[in-house]
């Protein structure tokens, strides 16, 4: 589904190497988790399939089903079935979440081909889905995350990956901020949407997050570079010894 | 001797090109604000208040001329019951406008009131000639001097719907100037809309006088005639426990220049005023206002909000003045500019003046571009650059248009400027 080779990145404004050559494969209906310390370009990497500015490509190349995404505009890269779950969701005042996530849902559909989704249509899929994540009426309604707590941000974040029903979702740092209750109700919206045809990458600095949705594949990120690669067990490792061991025996 | 003064001085030189309307009981405010004219002389580009707006389009004896869009655009509040007054290019349409008759409220045409005791007598032209102090305001006594017509509206109840005054514009040359009042009794409440281009150019006043316990709503479109130039004054007085709440959204318009004074001057009163504009290219609005605390635990807001692009200009010059003695006065301006490209310019002088110890008086004052962040955050989510700018800018404006109370006037509002957008995308 997602196939990254070589990808090597640069910050566009300075001489700094971020990726260093990041080689990975994710086939449909599996879970990848990519752990490592902080500085390692987990972020980053997140940031770039999705096309944010700021970064240059220096080498390599990232597909999504055996298309080309780093060509892309932004907005492409989503109807082609790309998604990102931000780290650090943002406030748009101004904009009420409703209408942010209808633009949204009918902007994919529309540049797919597709007919876009009635008002009414919409109005019922997004009740039952936001019921699924605790997400009220209210939160609904105000501006995009404005006034929204760490937990509801993140919620809000998966309630639009339930909207828009991605190919292959990137969870950047998802469990940043929330303690464990918020943590479960993330994690089982996630696991909601675990499916045969979905892929998914998986970043996080812990373990615990990894108990609630558990992954297929886990791989170690340092420095630019994806260093080892495992099953869960791998997450349980860092967990318990921290990443020394794991650099010490690389290097 | 006369026409050779005439020729050197533009003050005289237009006057000499207007004639005085034969008025009854208007005379004296006709003649007095004729005299002010003469002793302040029109507005030059010398003038501090008019240092970031260039005049001379506004005084030259002959308006320059404006191409008439055509449009198949409906109708501003459209949607919106209302008694329809028109105006096509200044002058009276009565086959177009309703009839002039409403419940709790009387409209008459200005020049229809032939009365040596209107009411009207102590309205027209006095809070026009108050708005002179302490900066002088020509072109607004110069409107009340030559007015050809307008309304006066005396509302002494709850209207049952809005009055809605059209101008049309209909002629590349047409000149006009208009005049309106309103006079609401205690415990009266209207809404007020206006829209339309008006004509090539249009100079009109506003007086509103609102009682104590009045409420006056006043929703304004200036319409999308682009080399069109107006100069508008707002004059309100404001009494105890009354409201003033007005808005105004111009998109496009060469020069645009909207004047309101507002005196609050008894206790507890209210006065918001607002306005978003659009505009591209050659675009110049400028939004000038002054309000002025006489009286206690008074509350007023100036939330003024301008896209511009292509090297349009906006300019906003916004006073709060307190004076001794109007203490828990509770002051608000803001005007904030979203500006699309590196050519676009924006000019503020927010001021404030306090004589009166115990009051909370804030303004603030802002240029910026769209939010990187949160363009990527929408184009992420499937959003295309266009309709996330167009997302992004109408958020920008909605803190101003949120000063609208109606809902359906809102929308409207809210729907013309989001079909601007998307006609001028880049």
């Amino acid at each position: 589904m997602l196939s990254i080779k070589n990808l090597a990145v640069k910050l566009e404004d300075e001489d700094k190497q971020i990726l260093k050559g990041v080689d990975l494969e994710i086939e449909a209906g599996n879970v990848h988790a990519i752990m490592g310390p902080n500085g390692s370009g987990k972020s980053t990497l997140s940031y770039v399939l999705s096309g944010k500015g700021g970064y240059e490509v220096t080498d390599g190349s990232a597909e999504l089903e055996g298309v080309d995404l780093l060509d892309m505009e932004p907005e492409e890269r989503a109807a082609a079935g790309l998604f990102l779950a931000f780290q650090y969701p943002v406030e748009i005042p101004g904009v009420g979440n409703m209408t942010f996530l209808r633009t949204a849902v009918n902007a994919q559909r529309k540049a797919r081909g597709e007919e876009e989704m009635s008002a009414a249509e919409f109005l019922k899929v997004v009740r039952t889905r936001a019921k699924e994540l605790k997400i009220d009426a209210d939160m609904l309604k105000r501006p995009v995350n404005m006034g929204f707590s760490g937990g509801e941000k993140k919620r809000n974040e998966i309630l639009q990956m339930a909207m828009l029903e991605p190919k292959m979702c990137i969870l950047d740092e998802t469990d940043s901020g929330l303690d464990v209750d918020a943590m479960k109700l993330v994690a089982e919206g996630v696991n909601a949407l675990r499916s045969e045809g979905r892929g998914f990458l998986v970043i996080t600095h812990y373990q615990r997050l990894l108990d609630h949705i558990k992954p297929d594949v886990v791989h170690i990120m340092a420095d630019g570079r994806i260093i080892k690669t495992g099953g869960p067990e791998l997450a349980l490792e860092v967990e318990n010894n921290g990443y020394a061991d794991i650099l010490a025996e690389v290097a | 001797m006369a026409e050779l003064a005439a020729k050197s001085d533009p003050t005289e030189a237009m006057i000499a090109s207007l004639t005085l309307p034969n008025a009854t009981w208007a005379k004296p405010a006709r003649e007095g604000a004729l005299a002010r004219l003469r002793q302040s002389g029109l507005p030059t580009r010398r003038d501090e208040y008019w240092k970031y707006t260039r005049p001379d389009t506004l005084t030259q004896v002959t308006a320059p001329e404006a191409e008439v869009l055509v449009t198949d655009e409906a109708p501003m509040f459209d949607g919106t019951d209302r008694l329809k007054i028109v105006f096509v290019d200044g002058v009276f349409d009565a086959e177009a406008s309703d009839d002039l008759s409403l419940e709790g409220i009387s409209i008459e045409r200005l020049a229809d009131a032939q009365s040596d005791l209107h009411w009207a007598k102590s309205l027209y032209g006095v809070l026009e000639e108050r708005g002179q102090t302490p900066v002088s305001r020509p072109l607004a006594a110069l409107n009340t001097a030559f007015a050809t017509d307008g309304v006066l509206i005396h509302v002494k109840g709850k209207t049952s719907k809005p009055v809605n005054l059209i101008y049309r514009h209909e002629t590349n040359t047409s000149d006009a100037i208009l005049h309106n009042c309103v006079k609401l009794e205690p415990g009266a409440e209207m809404t007020l809309l206006e829209n339309g281009p008006a004509a090539a150019r249009f100079n009109k006043v506003l007086e509103v006088d609102v009682a104590d316990t009045a409420s006056f709503h006043h929703v304004r479109a200036q319409g999308r005639d682009h080399e069109r130039r107006a100069v508008t004054h707002i004059f309100a007085r404001l009494g105890a426990q009354s409201a003033f709440r007005s808005f105004t959204m111009t998109v496009n318009g060469q020069l645009t220049r909207n004047d309101c004074v507002i005196e609050i001057t008894g206790d507890d009163a209210l006065a918001h005023v607002a306005g978003a504009c659009v505009g591209d290219g050659d675009f110049h609005h400028d939004d000038t206002v002054f309000i002025t605390h006489d009286a206690l635990n008074g509350e007023s807001r100036q939330v003024f909000k301008k896209v511009l692009r292509n090297g349009a200009t906006g300019v906003f010059q916004g006073k709060i003045l307190v004076k001794a003695g109007a203490q828990k006065t509770d002051g608000y301006q803001i005007s904030q500019s979203l500006l699309l490209d590196d050519d676009s310019q924006f000019l503020a002088k927010p001021e404030l003046e306090i004589y009166a110890d115990d009051v909370a008086c804030s303004h603030g004052s802002t240029s910026g571009a769209i939010d990187e962040d949160a363009m990527f955050y929408l184009r992420s989510r499937g959003v295309s650059e266009g309709e996330a700018t167009d997302l992004l800018t109408l958020a920008f404006l909605a803190e101003a248009v949120e000063e609208i109370a109606q809902e359906d006037l809102r929308e409207d509002i809210n729907a013309r400027m989001g079909a601007w957008l998307q006609r001028h995308r880049s």
